[in-house]
């Protein structure tokens, strides 16, 4: 994210204000460089000290990571979230093992704007990388500080001390804990640049599966999820949203609301409508006698679906070069020219966005399952018109979400509802179709792919241009929060900038990572768009793989070469070639479809070209009678890197394939220009149990003492791309425009 | 005044008529393990026991289970001392954001107390009511039929 300068700015001071950090801030080495760099990272936050690993160079102390006392022991922080894929567990890991500690004696929170450091939003598989990495370096900084320590009290040699659980270790039978050992010991410093090596294989916990530790919580009804929050005298709200974006309440009959059993305020401002109860079964009847009672302006029109894909070519919109080399134009003995689209999709939470806030001697909290606690907190404090040090974010878990869903937008309805009840914590959750209407989708995308071959089957020229509208609607300002935009007076977004290459934003994975001389690649990023949409899980790296696999296919057809030789062929990323050659022989590759109307695919990608390699390898067959789509089997190898936590990787890798499966093949948004239609599971169907895959086998390659590459997102362009490849096999015909089968291949229009 | 058994226990509840059964338990019993989803019966997350069978607790009335046995996950164990399907759904670590994953207990429950040897087709077409979306189907479907191979009866 490229924020504005002045909005950077905010963020630096509210942080400095916040913690103890602002003292000797100026006193310590590299603090100069602090305030002449204004590198601003893609989750936004501010970079203080660029030579520092992972987090550490946008939250340098060692004391913003841990801290060890007489009341509290030992506590870790990370300034990520649990988003339900097991970060959570794997960090504490990464800490426990290099402080030498068990997992279970430390105190280990998560992001809260009070406590620690800011590491902007949990996002972009950047967890393990940023996060993890910062723990690991810090943790075993820490530890050589207290080994330190104890070596000055008893004045015996640094190199002859050891630790073991929490205690250090001396000659002639000597101990002391970490908490004496901390005596003495500065840890409001700045991190350096090396940390104390520890060789991989002497890793206990680092690459050994830990169970999670929310899940015995999460399977027998533990206050698990912000939904669960009860405080004392805590009321319940529900908002009453206008029929779509544009739309202005003309009247309601606020009085009808407000005699209902157990209403104490229809809060009203503008067009902004919220009800308070003392029961949320009564907030939620007020909620629906409000949608009765309420008149609205027609509010902006939506587009009709059919033409969506020719729009985006004609909406206000920006030009980004992305790639410009060699010679792009010159002409190809083999080529392959396409377009591919893809629909609006939803992140679609199984639970609805929810929220607890309570403004309460001038402070107002606000717990809530944001990605992000930091640049929620601006905007609200914004919003609401409070200094930003008197609104403080707390992260509770909430349902996954998958990027940017209705979570800031249901913490601004909360903190908008507290403030009219000052004094009472409130409650508020979406109902299921206001999650469904309101949510920043997935952008509707268009790519034309033109991809030449020489004789000799080696690509030779990769020519794309790409529509999209944003997907990083991120909160910068507090027009980022829906809500705002109803009020009296309301916010105004601010302008839409994609995240910038290696990363990328809609043209995140565009280039292909295949060895290619000339190429041409545009994105046109279209600014002013029928719908929100934001941040979901592998932005546009999910058609853009889809895209490249498809043409590697069509390309390894007209060579007249295996598609997995063919892909080798034209790649020399060493890492890259291991997964498709592992993933290719775990499945018995090349093995022939098993008869007519079955398909085989084979896909590959790195993630942002930077990130976690995954290769993987599925068949389908197609019901004749029914048009339904079969999975039989996927295969699919990955390298992340070092791997922290071998279940969990392959947790997130299983989730990745189902839920791109689900996409690939059954997801879009519904709409006419009446209005959002998908409004709940009928209208927005997604895989259920009877669509499973039959066989799903995951290979983990570890990458002992290699940096943490993230394993969250790498699946979903893979396996919507070999599940493509699978299908155009399957069906005899090349499948470019997704979902893929939604009503049965054969019965697409 | 509406009597409701939950978990083997008599709770009068002073409640509106209307009320569906999911508020009933999570905001009056305080009961955390249904969840709401959608508030239509598409999404399961709400799933609970009503005698022998499942019901998506966000469309029966509470008074409509009073006089019956309404059991939710709570009911089947704790945290310290899980039931078997918790307990297997713990093994398998059968969750991501795991927001489902109450329901989903419930509803196995109600097979594996009325099937003694479901096939995996059985247990696909019996759990297609309720959505994950994490993707976690295949450690749900795994612990299932961990607890189905065991033969102990959840």
């Amino acid at each position: 994210m490229k924020n504005r300068h002045d909005e950077v700015d905010q963020g630096r001071r509210a942080f400095l204000i916040n913690g103890a950090l602002v003292v000797g801030f100026a006193m310590v080495p590299g603090a100069g460089r602090a305030f002449a760099d204004t590198e601003v990272d893609t989750l936004g936050t501010q970079v203080l000290a660029p030579d520092l690993p992972g987090s550490l160079r946008t939250n340098p102390f060692l004391d913003a990571w841990i801290r060890i006392d007489e009341k509290d022991g030992i506590t870790v922080y990370t300034g990520k979230v649990e988003l339900g894929t097991g970060v959570k567990t794997a960090l504490l890991q990464v800490a426990a093992e290099r402080l030498e500690v068990t997992p279970q004696s430390i105190r280990f929170l998560t992001a809260d704007t009070a406590l620690t450091p800011n590491e902007g939003y949990t996002a972009g598989s950047h967890t393990m990388f940023d996060s993890g990495t910062a723990l690991f370096n810090a943790a075993a900084q820490v530890r050589q500080l207290l080994l330190e320590s104890a070596a000055r009290q008893w004045g015996q040699p640094v190199d002859t001390l050891s630790t073991r659980d929490g205690n250090v270790l001396g000659r002639e039978g000597r101990s002391m804990t970490y908490v004496q050992a901390v005596a003495g010991v500065q840890l409001h410093r700045y991190a350096s640049a090396d940390s104390p090596k520890k060789s991989p294989e002497h890793f206990t916990l680092i690459g050994h599966s830990m169970p999670r530790l929310d899940i015995p919580g999460k399977v027998s009804g533990g206050a698990s999820y912000v939904q669960d929050m009860r405080l004392p005298g805590m009321l319940h709200a529900r908002v009453i949203r206008p029929p779509r974006r544009g739309s202005q309440l003309l009247e309601i009959d606020q009085a009808v609301i407000e005699q209902m059993n157990g209403v104490l305020k229809l809060v009203r401002d503008g067009s902004y409508l919220a009800v308070v109860a003392k029961d949320e079964w009564q907030a939620i009847k007020a909620m629906r006698k409000g949608y009765e009672v309420a008149r609205w302006s027609d509010g902006n029109p939506l587009p009709d679906a059919r033409n969506i894909h020719q729009l985006l070519t004609e909406l206000p919109s920006r030009r980004y070069p992305i790639t410009s080399k060699g010679t792009p134009d010159a002409p190809a003995p083999h080529g392959w020219k396409t377009k591919v689209t893809k629909q609006y999709l939803m992140h679609g939470s199984i639970g609805p966005s929810c929220s607890v806030a309570w403004f309460k001697d001038g402070v107002l909290t606000v717990w809530t399952h944001t990605q992000g606690v930091y640049p929620l907190r601006a905007g609200i404090a914004e919003m609401v018109g409070l200094p930003v040090q008197q609104v403080r974010c707390i992260h509770v878990e909430g349902s996954g979400c998958y990027g940017h869903n209705g979570a800031d937008d249901a913490a601004a309805d909360a903190a908008l509802i507290a403030m009219a009840m000052p004094g009472q914590p409130v409650r508020l959750q979406w109902m299921r179709e206001q999650e469904n209407l309101w949510e920043p989708y997935s952008s509707a995308m268009r790519v034309e792919l033109d991809v030449g071959m020489d004789g000799s089957g080696r690509l030779q020229h990769w020519n794309t241009e790409l529509w999209t509208t944003p997907h990083n609607e991120r909160i910068v300002n507090a027009g980022r929060l829906m809500p705002s935009w109803l009020l009296a007076r309301p916010f105004t977004p601010s302008p839409s900038v994609p995240i910038a290459q290696p990363e990328g934003d809609g043209d995140r994975n565009v280039v292909p990572l295949y060895d290619v001389a000339s190429s041409r690649i545009n994105m046109t990023f279209v600014t002013q768009m029928p719908f929100r949409t934001s941040a979901m899980r592998s932005l546009g790296a999910h058609i853009n793989v889809f895209s490249i696999e498809s043409a590697m296919d069509q390309m390894a057809a007209q060579a007249g070469v295996d598609p997995v030789q063919f892909r080798l062929q034209n790649l020399s990323d060493p890492r890259a070639r291991a997964v498709i050659e592992h993933t290719a022989k775990a499945f018995g590759w090349p093995q022939k479809a098993p008869g007519p109307g079955s398909g085989i695919g084979f896909a590959f990608a790195r993630y942002k070209n930077i990130m976690g390699y995954c290769a993987i390898a599925v068949q389908v067959h197609v019901q004749r009678q029914t048009g339904e789509v079969m999975i039989d089997r996927v295969v699919t190898a990955v390298d992340v890197g070092q791997i922290v936590t071998p279940d969990g990787l392959r947790n997130q890798v299983e989730g990745g394939i189902v839920q791109s499966a689900s996409w690939t093949l059954y997801e879009q948004v519904d709409y006419d220009p009446q209005g959002v239609r998908s409004y709940d599971w009928s209208g927005y169907p997604i895989i259920r149990f009877p669509a499973l895959p039959r066989q799903v086998e995951v290979e983990l390659i570890d990458q002992p003492g290699q940096p943490f590459l993230g394993a969250a997102e790498i699946v979903q362009g893979p396996m919507a791309a070999a599940l493509g490849n699978a299908l155009s096999q399957a069906v005899g015909r090349r499948l470019v425009d997704l979902p893929l089968a939604r009503r049965g291949w054969q019965l697409r229009e | 005044m509406i009597t409701l058994n939950v978990n083997g226990k008599d709770h009068q509840l002073d409640i509106d008529p209307d009320m569906p059964l999911l508020y009933a338990l999570r905001n009056h019993l305080e009961l955390n393990g249904a969840k709401y989803g959608c508030g239509l019966g598409q999404c399961g997350a709400c799933t609970v026991m009503v005698g022998d069978k499942p019901v998506f607790s966000c469309l029966v009335p509470a008074a409509a289970a009073s006089g019956k046995t309404v059991r939710t996950v709570e009911g089947l164990g704790s945290a310290d001392k899980p039931g078997p399907l918790q307990a297997a759904f713990i093994d398998a670590q059968a969750a991501q954001c795991g927001y489902c994953i109450a329901g989903m207990i419930m509803r196995a429950q109600a097979l594996i107390e009325t099937v003694p040897h479901p096939s995996d087709e059985q247990i696909r077409e019996h759990m297609a009511p309720n959505l994950c979306r994490c993707g976690t189907h295949m450690r749900i479907f795994s612990a299932i039929k961990a607890v189905v191979a065991s033969g102990v009866k959840a």
